[in-house]
């Protein structure tokens, strides 16, 4: 029994251990080749390990296109959604959890639906609204909509949040004098900070990450961010293989670095969303 | 006198309602303004595009040119075959779709049952599992481009070396889908991570039970872990669905190639990969077929809407909630 328990747990740590090779080895592979000079990137035998490490690369990548433009693009929308997505969204989460209005849970479960609703079907007259009022080209397409309700999933996210808050704390502020927007300030958004937090996160990689929208609004190089610099780049290096994973290195860094430091935040919010949702 | 009270007491009962009624409609004013962003930007975004979709879908615009209403036409193009491109993209995004979400469903869950057992370093396995979700999908997709480079990549290499068959991953119109898979496999963080959730909140006095009946690890799977995560295995399912007929960086990036602008350029090889969004993307910014890509779009909102109907209706028959005496 106890033998065959021993089996079982090896089996169980190896089929973990491929499992890791198999997420992290795509990441291990980046940094080797962004680390060797051109001479060792088309060899029939791959060095595994290699001995000298070209650091220049990065420079050379980061030199090979503006990307502290594109950085900078980035950055800006980046920042722009975080604040527009927590202001605007934690404002509807409240409307739609602790005031109480006539037909509210109707109107919001309307709103829901269009969670299902494919980007693409309204892409095209969502470009042509931006392109008849000249923003097309600029950063505002891809700002403004956070600052219209903030994304219906994390109106969700937040309202559920906001539904496990006891309601005596309003009710007592009230008799106090206070009014529904003291209540939102003082009393729930204090309360609520971790599920800011991660609504911040979650804001934060869909912006950092994005393509399809930069890709459709954005055409002169200047406006850029690092998602459309990095495919530029493909087009334009697309044999110095270590280059180019030189600058794919350097796009991902401040994902991974996020990532360390909020893993808790990421977990807890992808398993809140799936198993209360 | 009797009359007096009486008159006195309606009076107050009709303040009382008067002032109820006060207070709805200031709560209604309140509520209609917290939430107003998203009531404007529901119809900004999304009412009034999803009615233009529609008109557009009869008309052939295209930006700069005078438009006019075609009737059916765009439709009877797909349809016909007449945009030669309709049939490839519906043939590669269902055999995309319809492999991609089962597979990587089985996949994930297997990985999140094995995550869930009495392991040691659980949050770092769960932390590795879900890294390559967390970086831009296009870059990893040049990651992988190169580590599947036929010639050179790594992969192939290793493959080489232990005396398997080697293979053109996204270079052939025969293995750029199942590699595409492979790439979704690697990128299911996500669903390990919910799955595991679930996992996690299964009481362990079920396990203890069948144990006590001399049940073992293939009855607690068949028995308790699968029943008892039907809801999350559906979620996933609708999810998986939902996000996998709309796949467009991986295709874009990985199989569009940059150089050329020609109409063959897109989800090569041979249009093997031309995936169902990157399809409309191409009608609608390459060829310029405003009207064309709305038929497509409507095409796809409709397809959308029959399969969460029709997994919803389904999903009655299977999934287990706990605790439901009524299960409508």
């Amino acid at each position: 029994m106890t033998k065959q328990r021993r089996t079982t747990k090896i089996l169980l740590y190896l089929l973990l251990i491929s499992g890791t090779i198999f997420a992290l080895f795509p990441f291990y592979w980046m940094l080797r080749t962004a680390l060797v000079g051109s001479d060792l990137i088309f060899e029939i035998t791959p060095t595994f390990f290699p001995k000298h490490l070209e650091f220049h690369n990065f420079r050379d990548a980061l030199q090979a296109q503006p990307f502290d433009r594109f950085f900078l693009n980035s950055s800006i929308v980046t920042v722009a959604n975080i604040v527009g997505v927590l202001l605007s969204s934690s404002l509807c989460a409240y409307g739609f959890s602790r005031v109480d209005w006539p037909g509210r849970d109707r109107v919001f479960g309307v709103m829901l639906t269009a969670l299902m609703l494919p980007f693409a079907v309204v892409m095209i007259p969502q470009f042509i609204g931006w392109r008849t009022l000249h923003l097309t080209d600029t950063l505002a397409p891809l700002i403004i909509p956070a600052y219209f309700g903030g994304g219906l999933f994390n109106i969700f996210l937040l309202r559920q949040f906001y539904m496990g808050i006891p309601r005596d704390l309003d009710e007592a502020a009230f008799m106090d004098g206070a009014n529904h927007f003291t209540v939102f300030r003082r009393i729930i958004m204090p309360l609520s900070s971790q599920s800011m937090i991660v609504v911040g996160l979650f804001t934060f990689l869909n912006n950092w990450n994005d393509y399809l929208a930069p890709m459709i609004y954005l055409s002169s190089e200047k406006n850029y961010t690092l998602m459309l610099g990095l495919t530029l780049f493909q087009g334009a290096y697309s044999s110095q293989w270590n280059l180019m994973m030189a600058a794919v290195s350097l796009v991902v860094l401040p994902s991974l670095i996020i990532f360390l430091f909020a893993q808790k935040y990421f977990i807890q919010g992808i398993a809140m969303t799936g198993v209360k949702g | 006198m009797s009359t007096a009270v009486q008159l006195d007491w309606e009076k107050t009962q009709m303040d009382a309602q008067r002032q109820a009624r006060k207070k709805r409609m200031k709560n209604l004013r309140t509520g209609l303004l917290f939430t107003s962003p998203v009531l404007l930007g529901y119809s900004i975004f999304i009412v009034v595009p999803l009615v233009i979709t529609f008109v557009l879908s009869f008309t052939d615009y295209s930006i700069g040119a005078p438009m006019h209403f075609i009737g059916w036409s765009n439709f009877t193009d797909m349809f016909s075959g007449r945009d030669m491109f309709f049939y490839p993209a519906v043939k590669a995004t269902f055999y995309y779709v319809f492999v991609s979400v089962p597979v990587g469903i089985v996949f994930a869950f297997f990985v999140a049952v094995l995550l869930n057992q009495k392991i040691k370093a659980r949050a770092f396995f769960r932390g590795v599992f879900y890294l390559p979700v967390i970086i831009p999908i296009a870059s990893a997709g040049i990651i992988w481009m190169w580590m599947l480079q036929p010639d050179f990549g790594v992969v192939n290499y290793m493959l080489q070396t232990l005396h398997l068959p080697t293979s053109l991953w996204l270079a052939s119109d025969n293995t750029v889908i199942p590699t595409l898979i492979l790439f979704s496999l690697w990128n299911s963080g996500s669903m390990i991570v919910i799955f595991l959730a679930g996992l996690q909140g299964i009481p362990a006095h079920l396990y203890e039970a069948l144990e006590v009946d001399g049940g073992n690890a293939w009855h607690k799977l068949r028995y308790i872990t699968i029943p008892m995560s039907s809801p999350i295995i559906f979620f996933n399912t609708v999810m998986g669905f939902i996000n996998a007929f709309q796949t467009f960086v991986q295709p874009m990036v990985m199989t569009s190639g940059n150089s050329g602008s020609g109409a063959a350029a897109m989800g090569g090889p041979d249009n093997a990969s031309l995936l169902y969004v990157l399809y409309l993307f191409q009608n609608a910014f390459r060829f310029s077929k405003m009207g064309a890509a709305s038929a497509n779009a409507v095409l796809l909102f409709i397809v959308t809407l029959i399969f969460t109907f029709l997994i919803f209706r389904f999903s009655k028959s299977f999934v287990h909630y706990e605790g439901d005496g009524k299960r409508s």
